[in-house]
């Protein structure tokens, strides 16, 4: 049996992993669906690492993992040497998760969102938590929709409050899903710079999932590339421009091809 | 052989979210403000329909008493029969049954809902734990509210009663004996049990609620299943709790 967690986070900023992220022989399965097969790989403290591959290729489940709400069928995730499973790591590792579709808590207001971590975990007055939580809004330009309910707010807007939710914890691990998918160019180069800057000023370590190349190629310090559960490439981003991998190039730069246009293949 | 199966995987992890709350009892105080929110949920939902139904139940009890027992004279005996049949059986009964479906099945939708769209998902990653913040507010909510909500019916069951006996023509028995009736047999002790009932089954149906509710999994199509089926095992169980209740209270 599990005791309550003392509702104590120490949130000193500044304060990086130690080890990082260590993905050993990461295997999943749903039933007899193999989502991952064999992924392995690490992420240094303060490194930011982009995770690119095809729609349905497993990159969703892996961030799942190592954010500890998924169980590996085989080999293991550790998050600065502790297992994310336990709840006792959630204590000692500040971690975040960006989730593709926001995950917003529907039946409170953005501002509550953002403020319920902060209320639990007991980390300042009221006082404090609001000016903790207006920054983090101010910082993606929400802070004009804190009294609207999530179902009020456009897909961007949904996506940019989930951020600023994220930002909020002050993680160490900050993992994100497809952050910029749903932003207009500004916004997302505004996404691209605060991962950045999270990373020069206090060190987090961001892995990022994107299918975003230009993301990549600014910010990423690896890029890694999942490809049916396998994890194909990883190495610098400048590998990105001239790919060697035949799939990779042609996931980067599929050929339009008007007279045998795919689909027609597809369907054959 | 698979149904028994789900049916005591439903057992062990309703015993087993049991445990997880019980052990964040410590934090009630701190979350005084959901839990009065939950009670004011509870009350708000189900008085109005205990308070309808329950004066029915009472009348039509007064007057099927009064049809069977007009030809041997017993009509002074009504307000003992409607009394202990509220009392001990009919008013914990009809508060567990309106609760299981005004507000499990809401707490059900509200939690796979949030189970589904991944929120209970982003709990767990800001180390709150979900068992803290959902389901415990609302056990200790329906502990508070099923006395009250109980002794409503009750009262209500008897004044319907009551009524009944005073406006049928056959049975004419004014208020004054009814309830003098009522107070001689209804003892503490049967209502005392008829609260400890209310309380097993309130407490019962909606641990099974939040259970079935976080264990949803897929679409949103599932929420409307799992509201189903947590209705249907929540009326199941408090008439099969109520056999054994009775049987432990007797
Ligand atoms: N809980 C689950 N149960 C069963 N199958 C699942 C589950 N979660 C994911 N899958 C399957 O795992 C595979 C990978 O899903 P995942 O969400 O990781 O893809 P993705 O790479 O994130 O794709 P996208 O870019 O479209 O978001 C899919 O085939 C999906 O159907
Ligand atoms: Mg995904």
């Amino acid at each position: 049996m599990d005791l309550p967690q003392p509702s104590h986070i120490p949130h000193v900023t500044g304060d990086a992993l130690t080890t990082g992220v260590a993905i050993e022989g990461l295997s999943k399965s749903f039933g007899s669906l193999r989502v991952l097969k064999d992924v392995s790989f690490t992420v240094k403290p303060g490194e930011i690492f982009v995770l690119m591959g095809p729609s349905g290729s497993g990159k969703s489940v892996l961030l799942r993992h190592i954010i500890g709400l998924e169980a590996p069928t085989e080999g293991r995730v550790l998050v600065d040497g502790h297992d994310p499973m336990v709840e006792d790591t959630r204590g000692h590792v500040r971690m975040a998760l960006v989730f593709q579709d926001g995950a917003l808590f529907n039946s409170l207001s953005v501002y509550d969102n953002l403020a319920l971590y902060p209320r639990e975990h007991r980390l300042g007055s009221e006082a404090e938590i609001r000016e903790r939580v207006m920054h983090a809004l101010q910082i993606l330009s929400v802070e004009k929709a804190a009294s609207k309910l999530p179902s009020d707010l456009s897909g961007g807007m949904k996506k940019r409050v989930s951020i600023a939710r994220a930002l909020v914890i002050q993680p160490q691990l900050l993992l994100y899903d497809e952050p910029t998918s749903e932003l207009d160019p500004v916004m997302a180069a505004t996404i691209d710079e605060i991962i950045a800057t999270l990373k020069d000023e206090i060190r987090v370590t961001s892995i990022v999932v994107s299918h975003d190349r230009d993301l990549a190629l600014s910010i990423a310090d690896r890029v890694g590339f999942l490809m049916d559960g396998r994890l194909i490439h990883i190495g610098p981003p400048s590998g990105l421009k001239a790919p060697e991998d035949p799939r990779i190039a042609d996931f980067l730069n599929p050929k339009i091809d008007i007279r045998n246009p795919r689909f027609k293949s597809l369907e054959a | 052989m698979k149904q028994l199966r789900s049916i005591l995987e439903g057992i062990g992890s309703a015993i087993f979210l049991m445990l997880r709350s019980a052990s964040f009892v410590g934090t009630i105080p701190s979350q005084f403000a959901r839990v009065i929110e939950q009670c004011y949920l509870i009350g708000y939902t189900t008085l109005p329909i205990v308070a309808i139904l329950c004066f029915f139940v009472g009348s039509v009890l007064a007057l099927q008493a009064g049809y069977s027992m007009q030809d041997f004279q017993a009509q002074q005996f009504i307000g003992s029969l409607v009394g202990l049949s509220m009392a001990r059986e009919l008013g914990p009964m009809m508060v567990s049954i309106l609760l299981a479906g005004r507000v499990g099945s809401a707490v059900t939708a509200e939690l796979a809902s949030m189970k589904v769209y991944q929120e209970v998902d982003a709990l767990v990653t800001m180390n709150i734990s979900p068992e803290r913040i959902l389901v415990l507010p609302r056990l200790v909510a329906v502990l508070v509210m099923m006395p009250v909500l109980t002794i409503i019916a009750n009262l209500v069951g008897w004044y319907g009663g009551a009524v009944v006996c005073r406006y049928t023509g056959f049975i004419a028995i004014g208020p004054e004996s009814y309830f003098a009736a009522v107070r001689h047999v209804v003892k503490f002790k049967d209502v005392f049990d008829g609260m400890v009932k209310a309380e097993v089954f309130g407490f019962a149906v909606v641990l099974v609620c939040c259970n079935i509710g976080l264990n949803t999994r897929g679409g949103p199509r599932e929420i409307g299943a799992s509201v189903t089926r947590a209705v249907v095992a929540s009326l199941i169980l408090i008439l099969v709790l109520d056999y054994f209740v009775t049987k432990v209270l007797i």
